[in-house]
């Protein structure tokens, strides 16, 4: 490997109101060299990107990228057009496709005019062709970016970036939305295309992608660049010492017998407008003192079977049975009355009303308890002392329970639902990605109480994309595709995600 | 460089502030088209004031003027609350004031201390019958309420037209379109002797409080914001949205069916197709301007009629058009509408970044 620097972050600051979102950051990009970028939530990781691309200017610091000459040569703050010419291309969690307009254009959508007469879309396709070739992204190029999945869409995203040249890459967890496979074809991608001379940090939560794909590892933490390491020198566990700042806790899992069954779903049929709002044919138990794991790339129908446990869907074929009742007319209500605690997938949209006091958050599932209410008006105090309670109890952290459950931020917002729900002694558990988004030791405190309810009686069902915490947490794993919902024996990863991309082997 | 940020929660006193300034903003900006009329701005404002405050007379004329205001603003407020834009007040404004007369004038001759209750209850059924079924509607078909509730207003005023030309026509009224006159003892207590203003205003005054704190403090109040503020996580927690919002039709159309009834049996004693001004729509800039809390309600009501009357009184003495209320009126939403725009947000100028040195 070239040992050649092609960017240089030099000391690089920048302020939020009163919170240093980076402080001093220096960093160093080797050319073909493949960086992850790792750290907790809030630590930092976005912002410096951000301000690499010249979203955000820096309050301190100065950024030097090599020129066509190989020379060292600071780049304009605060301006994306001078980051793109000087060839740093960004992928974004978030894609910033126009979906009705086909691969193609996508790809030359702000380098190429899109409807000047007579353009050379012969020279531009042979170009982007080149680029599929030499790196492997392949995409067909006259889909509309609508109809493509999501790894395809991604790799249209990257292959935007290639077309103008870019000699630096950004990728933000680029591997959120990506089957196992998907993610590994990706990174072998990337590999090929380092040895043009591409170099590549990306962001990413999961240790594992970054211990087999990255030669170099920067943590930050708090702002602030914590360590710094070679690869082939560093394990999970160092690296998780180093993003937390201590010894990470690891979960035990103990054995235990399971119980009564609590929630039975069987053959039930729902037909959505679409299929990633379907289910076909799905059955299911959950036992007391059982998680059950449900695996999948999200969009197969995870949504739907948690609004159907959660009763905002109605199947139009099968049975739903609670202990031994069945439940004919499903409704939020009738679901939290009979025990199913729900923490939703979209804390923000489903979770809690933002704009009201984090109080009258805790006690939106509980407006007819009489601890908060009498004769129909609220006890505020009653109601200030239990969501203080509750909040000491769980550790939700915030500027207190009289304000507006918004300004929380998304890891104790999630702990307020939990304290919510898990308050309630539900005897089942929906979780759906209950640590999406989370830092790891909020997630880790979600985890830990979702096994406690479990070794409690509580029956849990677990809807993740994360395998890794799917396998640390679930009894036994089913793996949604396309709506239908398939048992798996074994505790593989290939093997489940070769089910989760819908190869049945 | 200007930066744009969300405040985290606005402070209590711009809360309040921002109105009162807005208000005083619009009236100041008043100057400009008075201004073009030619008039000598500082008589304007003095006959403007003079024209509320200057005499016993003068103020309960305010008062009056008020007293429909209070309720339109109230109906205005709950729904909104909700996020249920009731832009119908008007028509159910009307369809109070029809209920109020079908009853009042003489199908049922009984003591005051029965008839008034009858004609306010079944003039608020009216009324919330009136929002009840756009209501449905959205709920149903996923109607947008704006564009039915909106609508039916001028369904209901040429109903009301039909109606005095037809079975609700005075035969003593020498043709004019107007109702037979409410029974004496069917009308409403008037408060000051030889003034206009009557019980209505403590009517509303009492519903302000009430709504006040059924908002603020019951568990019909909580569903009511919860659902406003957020519509999905109200459904996922349990609360019965359809159920939730056709209670707030049913008390926001109450409201405005209630505006007609007072002003049918408090002011005017019969109906007519004119008896209101645009009282439903004005209700939706006193329930802006009060930031949807019903007792803010009161007092943007007592405001947005000052300008009216005092506006009306000025235009009498210096000859200026008395459309200029009107002006002044939206201008103040237009101001509420920016001041609450630097409530939330805090603007910030950013100094342009140092450059690098080579």
């Amino acid at each position: 490997m070239s040992a050649k620097n092609v960017l240089s972050l030099l000391s690089l600051s920048k302020r939020f109101g009163t919170t240093l979102a980076n402080d001093q950051v220096t960093l160093d990009l080797k050319r073909g060299e493949i960086l992850a970028l790792l750290g907790e939530n809030g630590a930092g990781k976005t912002t410096l990107m951000n301000m690499l691309f010249g979203h955000y200017l820096p309050d301190e610091g100065s950024i030097l990228i090599s020129n066509a000459e190989d020379k060292m040569v600071p780049l304009t703050p605060g301006h994306p057009q001078a980051a793109l010419a000087a060839g740093i291309g960004m992928v974004h969690q978030h894609f910033t496709l126009a979906e009705n307009l086909t691969a193609l254009e996508n790809i030359t959508l702000g380098s190429e005019p899109l409807w000047a007469l007579g353009t050379n879309k012969v020279k531009v396709r042979e170009k982007i062709e080149k680029i599929i070739k030499r790196s492997g992204l392949k995409v067909d190029l006259n889909v509309a970016v609508g109809r493509l999945s999501v790894g395809e869409k991604q790799r249209v995203e990257i292959l935007k970036a290639l077309y103008r040249d870019a000699k630096i890459l950004v990728l933000d967890e680029p591997t959120a939305v990506l089957t196992p496979q998907e993610a590994d074809l990706l990174f072998k991608n990337i590999q090929a295309m380092t040895l043009d001379g591409l170099s590549v940090i990306f962001i990413s939560h999961k240790l594992r992608e970054v211990l087999e794909f990255s030669h170099r590892i920067v943590v930050l933490r708090n702002g602030k660049k914590v360590g710094e390491i070679l690869t082939c020198d560093a394990d999970e566990k160092i690296i998780a010492n180093m993003m937390v700042g201590e010894d990470a806790k690891v979960l035990k899992r103990t054995k235990l017998k399971v119980g009564q069954p609590l929630l039975s779903l069987s053959a039930i049929t729902l037909k959505g407008n679409s299929l990633r709002n379907s289910l076909s044919d799905i059955s299911l138990i959950v036992h007391e003192h059982e998680v059950l794991g449900v695996a999948g790339v999200s969009g197969n129908g995870q949504s739907v079977l948690a609004e159907l446990i959660s009763g905002l869907s109605f199947p139009n074929l099968g049975e739903i049975k609670i202990g031994s009742n069945r439940i004919d007319k499903p409704s939020p209500m009738a679901m939290i009355s009979a025990g199913i605690g729900r923490i939703p997938e979209d804390r923000h949209r489903d979770g809690i009303v933002g704009s009201m006091t984090v109080a009258e958050n805790a006690i939106l599932e509980s407006l007819n308890d009489p601890r908060v209410q009498r004769f129909g008006f609220l006890r505020q105090e009653a109601m200030t002392d239990y969501a203080e309670k509750l909040c000491e109890a769980y550790d939700v952290r915030g500027p207190g329970v009289r304000f507006p459950a918004r300004l929380l931020s998304g890891g104790n917002i999630q702990k307020l639902i939990l304290a919510r729900v898990f308050e309630k002694l539900p005897s089942l558990i929906l979780a759906n990605q209950p640590t999406r988004g989370l830092d790891l030791g909020a997630a880790s405190d979600v985890e830990r109480r979702l096994l406690d309810a479990r070794n409690r009686g509580a029956g849990v069902i677990l809807i993740s994309e994360d395998l890794d915490e799917l396998l640390r947490l679930s009894d036994r794993i089913m793996v949604m595709y396309s709506g239908e919902l398939k048992e798996v024996s074994s505790r593989n990863r290939e093997e489940i995600g070769m089910l989760m991309a819908g190869k049945n082997k | 460089m200007i930066r744009i940020e969300a405040r985290n929660s606005p402070p209590m006193l711009l809360k309040v502030g921002v109105p009162i300034f807005a208000a005083f903003v619009s009236l100041l900006l008043a100057a400009i088209p008075l201004a073009f009329a030619g008039a000598n701005i500082g008589t304007a404002f003095v006959e403007m004031v003079r024209g509320v405050f200057g005499s016993v007379f003068a103020f309960s004329e305010m008062l009056t003027r008020a007293t429909p205001l209070i309720f339109t603003g109230l109906a205005a407020a709950v729904a909104f609350r909700a996020r249920l834009w009731n832009i119908g007040a008007e028509g159910q404004l009307y369809l109070g004031a029809m209920a109020a007369v079908a009853v009042g004038t003489g199908v049922l001759d009984v003591s005051g201390i029965i008839l008034i209750p009858v004609i306010i209850i079944i003039g608020c059924f009216a009324g919330a019958f009136g929002m009840a079924v756009p209501v449905i509607l959205k709920t149903r078909f996923g109607a947008d309420e704006v564009v039915t509730t909106l609508l039916l207003n001028f369904i209901v005023l040429i109903l009301v037209q039909m109606m005095l030309e037809g079975p609700l026509k005075d035969p003593m009224g020498l043709g004019w379109p107007q109702s037979s006159p409410i029974l004496d003892q069917g009308m409403l207590p008037v408060l000051l002797d030889r003034m206009r203003v009557h019980s209505g205003l403590i009517i509303g005054l009492i519903l302000a409080l009430v709504l006040q704190l059924l908002i603020t403090r019951s568990v019909w109040g909580f569903k009511l914001r919860a659902v406003g503020e957020n519509i999905a996580a109200s459904r996922h927690a349990g609360i019965r949205i359809n159920r939730s919002l056709l209670s707030v039709a049913v008390c926001s159309g109450g409201l405005a069916g209630l505006a007609g009834v007072s002003e049918v049996i408090g002011l005017k004693g019969y109906l007519t197709a004119d008896i209101s001004p645009g009282f439903g729509y004005t209700g939706i800039v006193v329930a802006m301007l009060a930031g949807l809390s019903p007792v803010g309600v009161v007092v943007a009501a007592l405001f947005i009629a000052s300008v009216f009357v005092g506006a009306d009184s000025m235009s009498r003495a210096m000859g200026v058009s008395s459309y200029l209320a009107d002006l002044v009126v939206s201008m103040s939403l237009l101001c509420v509408l920016i001041g609450g725009f630097f409530a939330h947000y805090r603007v910030a100028w950013v100094s342009a970044p140092a450059k690098i040195k080579k």
